[in-house]
């Protein structure tokens, strides 16, 4: 290009930047511990019988942290009845027992949103600090948000470290030991779908899960961000994320939208459906729905 | 559900898949396949059932009429106009509901009875989508009757509590809880 100017050595501008940049990022990846898809699986066994090791030593617990991948030909997605939904908050604490949310300073992976219904889905006025004696209120219906595992995640372009990323069963993670708290992230998510410990996080030793999973639940520490994983210590082994379980009225769905017989896809292809923020593009796994 | 036999196929792809270990979704579904659901047994009142322990001398009565003897607990809120407890429970076996149709159906079959008018519900119970499932994502769920949920007598769900809000955002140090750190 005429406008390029050259180097003493005969490369452009451009040429020269994109060669350093490729060099950083050699220097920067072949240096320092190897994030979790990058490690073997002996390395990585011996790395996770280390962490157990250091929490029994910690804490005096026995803990016990899963890898499993994900499994060949299933995705995952979810979806979620506004029709149904009171608000009742069942899955907030559901979420935090199983997932071993920091309980001071208070982290909730799921946000229950209050809305008009005369107003349908409006996220400015929505109201996540509604505390009336009853639900469901007279007028109002409720949207829980929580991660939305999108196909085109804005939160895992960002992280400068990698420490983020969407797995082949389209579960987005974060590796906490590759977490550096910039929070990027959390600025990128058009969600609030993840979470910061500002401190160090507080669970009282009975009622921590000790069933946990690398990419998951297992417990975190301060300075890094988390956020929901669909319960990936349950549902790689083939069980249903907590927060679906305990749902009184059923609002909540989850399974294998490769699977042509699954609840989520007969949702998908009956019910009317809805994506938040579809003008994003952010393509979420997280669909809302109306069964009625 | 799109096909009939569809859910057993999922269900007893799902128990098979669970033994052998195998994770890829079915591939077709045979037609003509004869429903079976894993169901957990009637939440009976205690001590009610069976029925014929009182009711097999009793004659029948069907006039509408307040009940004041037994069952005075129940309220009748469910098209309180149009029906009365014969409508669905039967007159002569007391031990189980009947269709419109007359044909008997068993406590432990009751999603057919409602499902004469909540055809579309049941349809999506069915799916697994009206309701709550517990159990594997991909093999076998736990089902529960419309019964264990809404009250036949009074389906609407009563309001319930809702768990406590969030704290709104606060400066670690700050707040007038005690904020707990690490060692």
């Amino acid at each position: 290009m005429a406008t390029e100017s050259k180097t003493p050595g005969g490369m452009t501008r451009r040429g020269f930047t994109a060669a350093a940049a490729g060099a950083a990022t050699w220097v920067l990846t072949s240096c320092g511990p190897k994030r979790l898809y990058e490690v073997p699986k002996e390395p990585l066994k011996q790395r996770i019988a280390e962490m157990e090791r250091e929490y029994k030593e910690k804490r005096g617990m026995d803990l016990h942290i899963s890898d499993a991948g994900p499994m060949p030909g299933v995705h995952f997605a979810y979806a979620l009845d506004l029709s149904r939904c009171i608000g009742c908050r069942r899955c907030v604490y559901a979420c935090v027992e199983e997932n071993n949310q920091s309980r001071d300073p208070q982290i909730h992976w799921i946000r229950v949103l209050s809305m008009d219904k005369e107003k349908g889905v409006d996220l400015v006025g929505a109201d996540p600090y509604y505390q009336p004696d009853l639900v469901p209120e007279e007028g109002k219906f409720y949207m829980p948000v929580a991660c939305q595992h999108c196909e085109n995640s804005p939160c895992t372009k960002v992280c400068p470290t990698g420490a983020t990323w969407a797995e082949k069963d389209g579960i987005v993670v974060i590796d906490y030991d590759w977490c550096i708290g910039c929070r990027c992230c959390m600025a990128a998510c058009p969600y609030g779908a993840r979470h910061f410990n500002w401190a160090e996080p507080a669970i009282p030793p009975d009622e921590l899960n000790p069933n946990t999973h690398y990419l998951g639940n297992r417990p975190r520490m301060k300075g890094v961000v988390e956020k929901c994983t669909f319960c990936i210590q349950r549902v790689r082994q083939g069980r249903y994320p907590a927060c679906v379980e305990v749902c009184p009225v059923g609002a909540r769905k989850f399974g294998n939208i490769l699977d042509p017989a699954s609840e989520i896809r007969y949702i998908i292809e009956h019910k009317r459906v809805l994506v938040l923020k579809a003008e994003l593009h952010t393509v979420p796994r997280f669909f809302y729905f109306y069964a009625t | 559900m799109r096909r009939p036999g569809l859910l057993v196929l999922s269900l007893l792809w799902g128990l098979g898949a669970a033994g052998s270990g195998q994770t890829s979704p079915p591939q077709s579904a045979p037609k003509g396949a004869v429903e079976r659901l894993e169901l957990p047994p009637p939440p009976f009142s205690e001590g009610i059932y069976p029925c014929s322990n009182c009711h097999a001398g009793m004659p029948v009565n069907r006039t509408r009429r307040e009940l004041t003897a037994m069952h005075t607990d129940i309220v009748l809120k469910h098209d309180e106009e149009h029906r009365w407890c014969l409508d669905c429970h039967d007159a002569n076996n007391r031990d189980q509901l009947h269709l419109a149709s007359g044909e008997p159906v068993s406590f432990e079959e009751s999603y057919k009875l409602c499902g004469q008018c909540h055809g579309e519900k049941l349809r999506d119970w069915r799916a697994g989508v009206h309701g709550r499932r517990t159990g594997n994502w991909n093999g076998e769920k736990q089902y529960l009757l419309c019964v264990h949920c809404h009250s036949p007598h009074q389906p609407r769900f009563k309001a319930i509590a809702p768990k406590p809000a969030p704290r709104r955002p606060q400066h670690p140090g700050v707040s007038t809880e005690k904020v707990t750190h690490g060692n």
